[in-house]
């Protein structure tokens, strides 16, 4: 099942740079949130501090809190290893291990953890997961084929699938549809409405209909020039946010006057 | 072309004048034209006011910027010399590769046979025949170049492979990992005869004043292999797509987890590659193993004990023989220039083992290489 | 769900498994990091260390272990380092000014010129004129070469012979400079060329055909922005190809007759020798402080040639960075 997520007063800063400033936002438990905001608003940033994924670039630090149902994922004696295994990430470009097949890419998450797992039980995860990623009826046939000779949006949904074998209480995802057509984007939209029944989903997204569609609650980030830091503008569910935003900037963003 | 012109600008005599002489000068050569347009322009040839309007832009007579057909005709033919001249460098490459594969191949094959890779040099007295019926061989040679080189590699993949692993994935561009890979640089550029007296002097150092054994050899060889390695890892390593990582990332795996299965699975064919040409690279040297692992007729299996021939060494040991001579009674089979033929023989199979590494590891790059698109 | 998030609280702050092999691979990946540094100190210190006697050492020995190595003629280790660095820079310098030009050509040719299969094919070649070891190189050059060439070094020195490097008589075997040269020029060809042809097929294609627009003929074409892009690797893949043919032995030692002369007579026999070469002539008939002074000369060796690399290395590192 899916867990809450509450962020306190968190800045981020790469080096001495501070990316983004002062975010407070409660996340509610098996709903589907997304963040939107114009270039370099730091939301996808603030995304990747969720699972501390931000870590990964050199220098990169933050102040404030994370905490995932009331746990807070920056304690001092906290992994960010075991951070991730709670908290599963999908990205902008579908990213299947080249040297994997469609079966092994699957059970990757698991496989890497160096768990030992039986035969049977692995193909019981694999179809689990295929199945929760809708994909298992079109690769049922080919699982020992490599996940890279699949479509773009299969690719997606297999990175999906690969994601929630690991059983995480929360899916972070990254911009996920933007380089996919519409008639897959339409297919991992279904899904991740599907999805948010087991975890809590947050996504950013530049597309703002897709916002519209899939999201129960909205976030706007906002930054005031560039070179400043980004910062949490707005945050409402979203039929507020589209219909009757109580804030100017955001209700400029939306309308397409800016960003 | 001038006439109309002409009609455009009445009464600039300047520019009649001009037009006049490119005209009937077309032939000549391009020195004198500029001269004749220099002198006929008045000194101000470029801008020429047009006559009612004032600030409208200059006009300008681009018949003066055209090139002479002659000036074309030098640098056509100065474009055919150019052509010709590289062409024939490319010849000039051929020439000598030629020249050397053919040799080795016409002067080896003579005795490159079974018996000439199955026996060893122990017993063969001058040019006569041995009891086998050959003239000795090269066994011991191969065995050797074998083991020298396969410790080499031993020390050398871990060291150079963990090294690229440190500067790609670890390090971050910090200066400790600039030293690194300009030393890197600087290390694959250290003579073979400088990497053979290093581990000279390191043996007989540690292990007492003349130590002789294949061992030395290959630590001679792995300073001159760990460069390669460690250069041809890190280009693989690095075209490696950070997303995979961040994929791994993502589904809670350890860092060395993600290099290992990750990260290293998918630049496997290339490091593979990288590893294979750098062994054809050392397979080859000479000069550090004629000071560290030596020279003997017999065969020696134990690389950590007594002297080991290889095969440029064995080469190089036979062509400074020269010739051996017969007794005046000869013998019917006694041949006076084996040596030399030996020497072409080991050569010829140097060269195919090495080039046949070349090939497996062009190979392995090509057909295992892993489609990361992007 | 209540207890599975409690189950999960604890896992959070539990050591996770691999924890403990992702901190050994780290060190073992700096360690071997550090391992390259120390290799070249260790060169360094060991070679140092075996040479010492020969720099610190016993004044007698010295001068008698000198003096055996050079049949009276040089009493110092000054004096008998000072001709071999010249005829290691004489014969290399050579060999780079043969190489440079049909290096050059051969890449502009692969790049610009050749036709795509062509271009593929010579790359192969290339790559195996660089594979091709050096003690075959040596025993081509030994027995193929030095007969061959006989006859142009003749007629070089007939008609050129008023300029004093090819003033004759004509060595005859021709074991000399020149065609020690001809040889590492061989050698060195594949370094230069590969380097070269890397940098100019990375010009960018703007450049060229905003001259080619301009009218350019294919000749101003590279001349204009081909040869100005590709300039400083150029210059680093030729000082790359001279570190190399500095440090070559087996050519050297199978080829050329050696002498200790400051001499710049190519064609005649007995002039020169390169430190490489010297080292592994007298390496196995010499005594230990013999080998002392070897070592000696392999240490100077190293600097000339980790100095050259070095700047190499320096001029594409900021070509580069730009």
């Amino acid at each position: 099942m899916g867990q809450r997520i509450d962020i306190e007063h968190l800045n981020i800063f790469y080096g001495d740079f501070k990316a983004v400033e002062d975010v407070n936002l409660n996340i509610q438990s098996n709903q589907v949130t997304a963040f939107i905001g114009p270039s370099g608003c730091g939301k996808s940033t603030v995304l990747r501090t969720l699972d501390r994924m931000h870590e990964i670039i050199p220098g990169a630090h933050i102040t404030g809190k994370v905490l995932l149902e009331g746990r807070d994922l920056y304690g001092k004696r906290v992994d960010p290893v075991a951070v991730r295994r709670d908290v599963g990430m999908v990205f902008q470009r579908a990213n299947p291990f080249p040297t994997m097949s469609i079966r092994e890419n699957v059970l990757a998450g698991v496989r890497l953890n160096n768990r030992k797992i039986s035969k049977s039980d692995a193909d019981d995860l694999v179809e689990w997961a295929l199945r929760g990623a809708n994909l298992w009826n079109e690769v049922k046939d080919r699982l020992n084929k490599p996940g890279v000779g699949l479509s773009g949006g299969q690719q997606q949904r297999l990175c999906i699938a690969r994601a929630v074998a690991v059983h995480p209480q929360v899916l972070l995802m990254d911009e996920p549809c933007s380089a996919l057509d519409p008639i897959s984007t339409l297919a991992v939209e279904d899904l991740i409405n599907e999805l948010k029944h087991d975890y809590t989903i947050v996504i950013v997204t530049h597309n703002m209909q897709q916002a519209a569609r899939i999201a129960d609650y909205t976030a706007f980030f906002n930054l005031k020039a560039v070179g400043k830091p980004g910062h949490l503008e707005y945050f409402a569910d979203t039929t507020t946010m589209f219909n009757n935003p109580q804030n100017e900037e955001a209700e400029r963003y939306i309308s397409g006057r800016f960003g | 072309m001038s006439d109309r012109r002409d009609q455009r600008l009445p009464g600039q005599s300047q520019e009649l004048a001009v037009g006049g002489v490119a005209d009937a000068d077309k032939a000549m050569p391009d020195q004198a034209r500029r001269q004749a347009v220099a002198t006929a322009g008045g000194g101000q040839p470029n801008r020429v006011q047009p006559s009612g309007t004032d600030d409208a832009a200059p006009v300008i007579d681009f018949d003066k910027f055209k090139p002479t057909r002659s000036f074309i005709a030098a640098r056509k033919r100065k474009d055919l010399l150019m052509r010709v001249l590289v062409f024939l460098a490319f010849l000039m490459a051929l020439i000598p590769l030629i020249s050397v594969l053919w040799t080795t191949l016409a002067a080896g094959i003579k005795r490159l046979n079974w018996n000439f890779l199955t026996y060893n040099m122990s017993g063969v007295i001058g040019g006569l025949q041995t009891p086998s019926g050959g003239y000795g061989g090269i066994e011991h040679a191969i065995i050797g170049t074998l083991e020298v080189t396969l410790g080499a590699m031993v020390i050398s993949v871990p060291i150079g492979l963990m090294c690229a692993v440190y500067l790609v994935e670890y390090a971050h561009g910090g200066r400790l990992a600039r030293a690194i890979s300009l030393l890197v640089d600087v290390m694959s550029g250290i003579p073979s005869i400088v990497a053979g007296l290093f581990a000279f002097s390191m043996f007989s150092i540690v292990f007492g004043p003349g130590t002789i054994n294949g061992f030395e050899g290959s630590v001679a060889l792995s300073l001159l292999m760990i460069p390669t390695v460690v250069k041809s890892s890190e280009e693989m390593l690095r075209i490696v797509p950070g997303d995979l990582r961040e994929a791994a990332y993502a589904l809670g795996v350890t860092k060395q987890r993600t290099i290992t299965k990750i990260v290293l699975r998918t630049a496997l064919p290339g490091i593979v590659s990288g590893v294979i040409l750098a062994i054809a690279r050392v397979i080859g040297e000479t000069a550090p193993l004629l000071m560290t692992a030596g020279f003997i007729s017999s065969t020696n299996l134990n690389l950590f004990s007594g002297q080991m021939t290889t095969l440029p060494v064995y080469v190089y040991q036979e062509y400074s023989k020269l010739t051996v001579t017969c007794p005046a009674d000869g013998g019917a089979g006694c041949v006076s220039s084996i040596p030399m033929e030996r020497a072409w023989a080991a050569a010829l199979t140097l060269i195919i083992l090495v080039l046949v590494l070349n090939l497996i590891g062009r190979l392995v790059a090509r057909v295992f290489s892993v489609k990361t698109e992007r | 769900m209540r207890e599975e998030s409690d189950v999960t609280t604890e896992q959070l702050d539990q050591p996770v498994s691999g924890k403990r092999a992702d901190a050994i691979f780290k060190g073992v990946a700096y360690a071997c990091g550090i391992i390259i540094l120390l290799a070249l100190a260790a060169v360094t210190v060991f070679l140092l260390y075996r040479a010492w006697p020969i720099i610190a050492g016993d004044r007698q020995a010295k001068v008698e272990t000198i003096e055996s190595f050079t049949g009276g003629r040089a009493h110092n280790f000054l004096q008998f380092v000072g001709p071999l660095v010249f005829g290691t820079v004489l014969v290399a310098g050579l060999a780079l000014l043969i190489a440079f030009f049909v290096a050059i050509g051969i890449a502009l040719f692969i790049t610009h010129y050749a036709p795509k299969s062509l271009a593929s094919a010579l790359n192969y070649i290339v790559d195996l004129l660089a594979a091709i070891p050096s003690v075959v190189y040596g025993l081509w050059g030994g027995i193929v070469l030095v007969p061959a060439i006989e006859p142009f070094w003749a007629f070089l020195a007939k008609y050129l012979g008023w300029i004093p490097i090819f003033a004759g008589p004509v060595a005859n075997p021709a074991r000399t400079v020149g065609t020690t040269a001809v040889v590492l020029a061989v050698m060195i060809l594949p370094i230069i060329t590969s380097m070269s042809r890397d940098i100019f097929a990375q010009t960018p294609r703007l450049y060229e055909e905003a001259a080619l627009a301009l009218g350019a003929t294919k000749w101003e074409m590279v001349r204009l922005a081909v040869l100005p892009f590709g300039k400083s690797g150029v210059v680093s893949a030729s000082m790359l190809g001279l570190g190399r043919a500095l440090g070559e032995t087996m050519a050297v030692l199978m080829i050329l007759s050696p002498g200790l002369k400051y001499s710049v007579k190519l064609l005649q026999a007995s002039q020169n020798q390169t430190i490489a070469a010297n080292i592994a002539a007298q390496y196995p008939e010499a005594n230990s402080q013999g080998v002392s002074a070897l070592i000696g000369t392999g240490l100077v060796l190293f600097l000339i040639t980790f100095l050259v690399n070095y700047l190499a290395r320096r001029i594409t590192r900021k070509q580069v960075a730009k």
